[in-house]
């Protein structure tokens, strides 16, 4: 909310704020002395143990069954792991492949933030457009992303963003031949519906007597909706872009099933399993979830920083 | 119609439509004309109406039947020289007390730095100057509903709606904010209409005090408090009208 002036003493408020940052600790953990840097260890070998287990038994049987087409040997995938740009059964680098996946869905789910976070709030918002679009929007909700797919071949087959835009050679046809739209339109349905949701149920969320004592306080429509609704919705938003994202990291390896692509972390998962690269396999998975948790985690911190209110309210 | 009358409630009705398709009546009849620079309390039993009453008169419902003016016009929608501090707290959860009572005047289009001067005065004003920074909810019931009328204070309306605001305060507050306000009312020439649970709290304030009964809202009774200001709670006078009106609400 930008700069603002110094006017008051300041000074044991400062002490406040930072207090309340740590407000959602154990009370034992706002104490400085070395105990807490032994607990912070503790608690880190405590959360290392169950994947420490699980890697073991995997060594074992990797070990015992000699097969790595069922199972490859740990050493296997973490050399995979640990050289992510080296070239794959001439299908591309880990890394390559990571990016273009992550391009696809940053747009797919760019689109459907930029239609579905102004549908909700007017829905939200306007109880007529709420009931003229809710029947239709509800008839598809329960359809799975993948569900489209036919209907979707048969409506883009593999039309690129390269065909849409006329675009026939060079550097940037590469790029927009590798952006199908039935792969964006899939990413698309998923992350439709959790960012229309939230968005629908933030804007019925906001507390009356906010809007209220705006009004009475001289607000317009526009103040109202600029100053109170669109701040007091926001964490809500935020909140179903990242259930948006992830839903629409989990459709792209049946995006990237679709005929036509030829790169991708799901492209290259289902190529793996056809040559029989069952580390290539797995070490595409581990990609797929470390990504997405690194996306969540980042939507995780934005939360945290600018909508620390809405958890410490009430 | 008078021309000093501020405040004109004339047949008042206001049933409200529930989900399951019966009616409410919360106001019957309500007639009500307050003057310039009235401080009119109003007590009553929980749920006879008093802040439908409010809120009508704020812009913020509308009426069933009947009209209310302010200033001769009819209301249909919120003013801002008609201000209101709302019974729950209604402070913005995301912005620090500061920005919080700088509000109406930003909705007002005043600068930024000039909106904060002044709100830090009626921050001062309430008592919470060293908390201009905090937010809401690092605030007590008390001190968030102290920020709220700091708010509409700041917003300098001709008249102000007062929900209830000392509810959540220890006694010694409430009797420093009952002084502090009667200042403010001198000294402004504001019209107030203030809702309490405390007859005691009435008495001290109000010119005139509204009594209400419930089921439907009515106006029962209305008292002229003539005692001089100000008001001593040791004025066996005091302890008689306090009496007496707590009769009327045990009917
Ligand atoms: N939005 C609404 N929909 C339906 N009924 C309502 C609504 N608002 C208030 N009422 C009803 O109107 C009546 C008056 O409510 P109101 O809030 O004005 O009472 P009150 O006198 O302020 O009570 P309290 O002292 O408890 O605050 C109540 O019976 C309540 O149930
Ligand atoms: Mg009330």
């Amino acid at each position: 909310m930008g700069e603002t002036p110094y006017l008051d003493g300041g000074e044991p408020l400062d002490v406040k704020r930072s207090g309340t940052q740590f407000g959602f600790m154990e009370p034992n953990q706002i104490n400085f002395n070395g105990s807490r840097v032994k607990r912070f260890g503790a608690q880190l070998i405590w959360s290392l143990v169950i994947p420490a287990v699980f890697i073991t038994v995997w060594y074992l049987i990797a070990n015992h069954l000699q097969n790595p087409v069922v199972l490859p040997h740990v050493r296997d995938l973490v050399q995979l792991l640990i050289h992510p740009a080296d070239n794959l059964i001439s299908m591309g680098s880990l890394l390559n492949n990571i990016f273009v996946s992550l391009v696809r869905v940053l747009i797919g789910f760019i689109l459907a933030v930029l239609i579905a976070v102004p549908a909700g709030i007017a829905m939200g918002y306007y109880d007529s457009v709420y009931r003229l679009f809710n029947g239709f929007l509800g008839m598809f909700r329960p359809i799975p992303p993948l569900a489209w797919v036919p209907l979707v071949l048969a409506w883009f087959g593999i039309t690129s963003m390269a065909t849409l835009l006329g675009v026939k050679q060079g550097q940037w046809y590469i790029y927009l031949n590798n952006l199908k739209l039935s792969m964006v339109f899939i990413i698309f349905i998923g992350a439709f519906y959790p960012v229309l949701t939230s968005s629908l149920y933030g804007v019925r969320n906001v507390r009356k007597v906010l809007l209220d004592s705006a009004r009475v306080l001289g607000a317009n429509e526009k103040d109202i909706f600029r100053l109170i609704l669109l701040p007091a919705v926001s964490p809500s938003i935020v909140n179903g872009m990242r259930i948006g994202l992830g839903v629409a990291w989990m459709c792209l390896v049946s995006a990237e099933m679709l005929p036509g692509s030829l790169s991708g972390v799901g492209y290259l998962i289902t190529h793996a399993y056809t040559v029989a690269r069952t580390d290539i396999v797995i070490a595409g998975m581990v990609s797929i979830g470390v990504v997405g948790a690194v996306l969540d985690f980042l939507f995780r911190i934005l939360e945290d920083k600018k909508f620390a209110w809405q958890r410490l309210s009430r | 119609m008078l021309q000093e009358a501020v405040i004109n409630i004339e047949n008042l009705c206001k049933t409200y439509a529930t989900k399951q398709g019966a009616f409410v009546p919360a106001l019957k009849d309500i007639n009500l004309s307050v003057d310039l620079n009235d401080f009119i309390c109003i007590v009553g039993p929980s749920g006879c109406g008093k802040s439908t009453m409010l809120r009508i008169i704020a812009g913020l419902e509308q009426t069933s039947e009947g009209r209310v003016f302010y200033m001769g016009e009819e209301v249909k929608k919120t003013n801002r020289e008609v201000g209101m501090v709302f019974q729950d707290y209604s402070l913005l959860p995301w912005q620090n007390v500061l920005d919080n009572i700088a509000l109406g005047l930003v909705f007002a289009g005043m600068s930024r730095n000039e909106s904060l001067q002044l709100a830090h005065k009626y921050l001062k004003l309430v008592g919470l100057e060293a908390f201009a920074r905090a937010y809401p909810y690092e605030l007590s019931g008390g001190m968030q509903q102290r920020a709220a009328i700091a708010r509409a204070l700041a917003n300098d309306p001709r008249v102000l709606l007062m929900d209830e605001p000392f509810g959540a305060l220890d006694a010694h507050t409430r009797i420093l904010l009952q002084e502090e306000l009667l200042r403010i009312w001198e000294q402004d020439r504001k019209t107030i209409m203030f809702v309490t649970h405390s007859v005691d709290e009435a008495i001290y304030l109000a010119d005139r005090i509204i009594v209400m009964s419930a089921h439907p809202g009515q106006i029962k009774e209305v008292i002229d408090v003539t005692m001089p200001r100000p008001r001593d709670r040791a004025n066996p006078l005091y302890g008689q009208m306090n009496a007496r009106i707590l009769g009327m609400l045990d009917r």
